[in-house]
């Protein structure tokens, strides 16, 4: 078993009081809380947190804690006391063959407080299973296409005896069309499994889309950047465009100025009560960076043919004291 | 959870459910779900108690109602006003996400 500092991870004095502990574990808890929190490794962070507090908060867990000493370093190998078990498993840990050494520091205090409830685990009472929520990170392709995924999870498994470990397991979530960034979905039953006859857990899916190089969501329209040749936004063209379905030709009628979206309807993401969401070309209007001299000449000839004035607005701007 | 309620629900707010859903879901009595729809917290649809409808998207919330509840130790009315926040917030992160879409990122 690995030896953690509790008293670390809150930040707290060994002989910190009850109060303390519990005005550390708040102000840390504000910061690093998950769903309050949008910083990297805020959900490890918290759990760390979450844990020491579960075990120090608890007058009995914290003085088992103690029992351990404090010569240990973090992530140290160590062994409990060779009465520990005795003293403090005793009538909980039935059934013998109790072991310390595949125990995580933190699942030997949860099973204390479980043997607690030793009589209510041992009555034939339905335990629910536990629900999971993990973030899901799929491509847009995956998103449009609807999918399946293979997610490893580190699931806390009980025995009768209301013992735990984390095991890991891998659940295979199958994703419907429908998703789009920021989206939640849930799967029934698919969480922790029920013990004696409960209901089992659900999995809920936080999905995450990455970025794709063309297209940006927004809800379930997506838009991109369409690039036109000066010529092509003046006098018009049908270009070929991408969508998620392959491409398509897109008509650009003539006089198109940059900044206007042209949408192509039901081009978006499927929508999860049907439907599709659009797709948005933005134009752009792009130079050529080299050109050769043909080309300068036909410009210059526009240039000195055209009476457009494209910043005709600003005559409107009055200056000051005029 | 309700009898009707299909395997794979993605929690939008075209999909309703009841209070019961949201109890089940979230742990918190129907009583605490009661204060926070009290508290503009939730928002049913329908008006009648008797027949409160949510949107799914609420599922989302009282879970994380829950989370904050029990691990921040907040009684209902601040947690009403935590709610509140994540929501603005959520809500703000939904423009940008809808602003940066349409955002040109010229290509070098």
């Amino acid at each position: 078993m690995k030896y953690k500092d509790y008293y670390a991870a809150l930040g707290v004095q060994r002989d910190a009081s009850a109060d303390e502990i519990k005005k550390a574990y708040r102000k840390l808890a504000q910061k690093h809380h998950p769903d309050v929190s949008r910083e990297k490794g805020a959900e490890e962070k918290f759990k760390e947190i979450a844990e020491a507090y579960q075990t120090l908060k608890d007058a009995e867990k914290r003085a088992a804690y103690d029992q351990l000493g404090s010569t240990y370093q973090p992530g140290q190998e160590f062994r409990p006391p060779p009465d520990w078990e005795k003293q403090f498993g005793e009538g909980r840990f039935e059934g013998g063959q109790f072991s310390f050494d595949d125990l995580d520091l933190s699942e030997l205090f949860e099973s204390l407080s479980r043997g607690r409830r030793g009589q209510q685990n041992r009555a034939n009472i339905p335990i629910p299973g536990e629900d999971y929520e993990v973030t899901v990170h799929l491509s847009l392709e995956d998103a449009y296409r609807g999918t399946q995924v293979d997610l490893g999870l580190q699931v806390p498994e009980y025995d009768d005896q209301g013992r735990v470990r984390h095991v890991p397991r891998t659940i295979k979530a199958r994703i419907p069309k429908g998703a789009t960034d920021g989206q939640r979905l849930r799967l029934r039953g698919q969480g922790g499994k029920a013990m004696r006859g409960g209901r089992d857990g659900d999995l809920y899916l936080n999905i995450v889309l990455h970025p794709h190089s063309l297209f940006r969501p927004s809800g379930h329209d997506l838009y991109f950047d369409l690039p036109l040749a000066p010529w092509e936004a003046a006098l018009g063209a049908t270009v070929e465009v991408p969508t998620l379905a392959g491409a398509v030709d897109l008509k650009v009628p003539p006089g198109t100025a940059a900044g206007r979206k042209l949408r192509l309807g039901k081009k978006g993401l499927p929508r999860p009560e049907g439907g599709e969401g659009d797709l948005y070309a933005i134009i752009q209007i792009v130079n050529p960076t080299v050109i050769n001299e043909r080309e300068r000449e036909l410009f210059g000839e526009l240039a000195r043919a055209s009476t457009f004035n494209p910043r005709g607005h600003f005559t409107e701007v009055k200056t000051h004291g005029s | 959870m309700a009898p009707d309620a299909p395997e794979t629900l993605w929690l939008h707010a075209q999909s309703q459910v009841t209070i019961v859903d949201l109890s089940q879901c979230s742990g918190l009595t129907e009583e605490r779900l009661h204060e926070l729809v009290e508290l503009g917290a939730l928002s049913p649809e329908r008006q009648d108690a008797a027949q409160w409808r949510f949107s799914a998207e609420c599922i989302a919330r009282v879970r994380t109602a829950a989370r904050l509840s029990d691990d921040l130790e907040l009684d209902t009315p601040s947690l009403a006003l935590v709610l509140s926040f994540l929501e603005r917030i959520a809500n703000l992160e939904e423009e940008i996400r809808h602003l940066h879409a349409q955002l040109p990122t010229p290509r070098r």
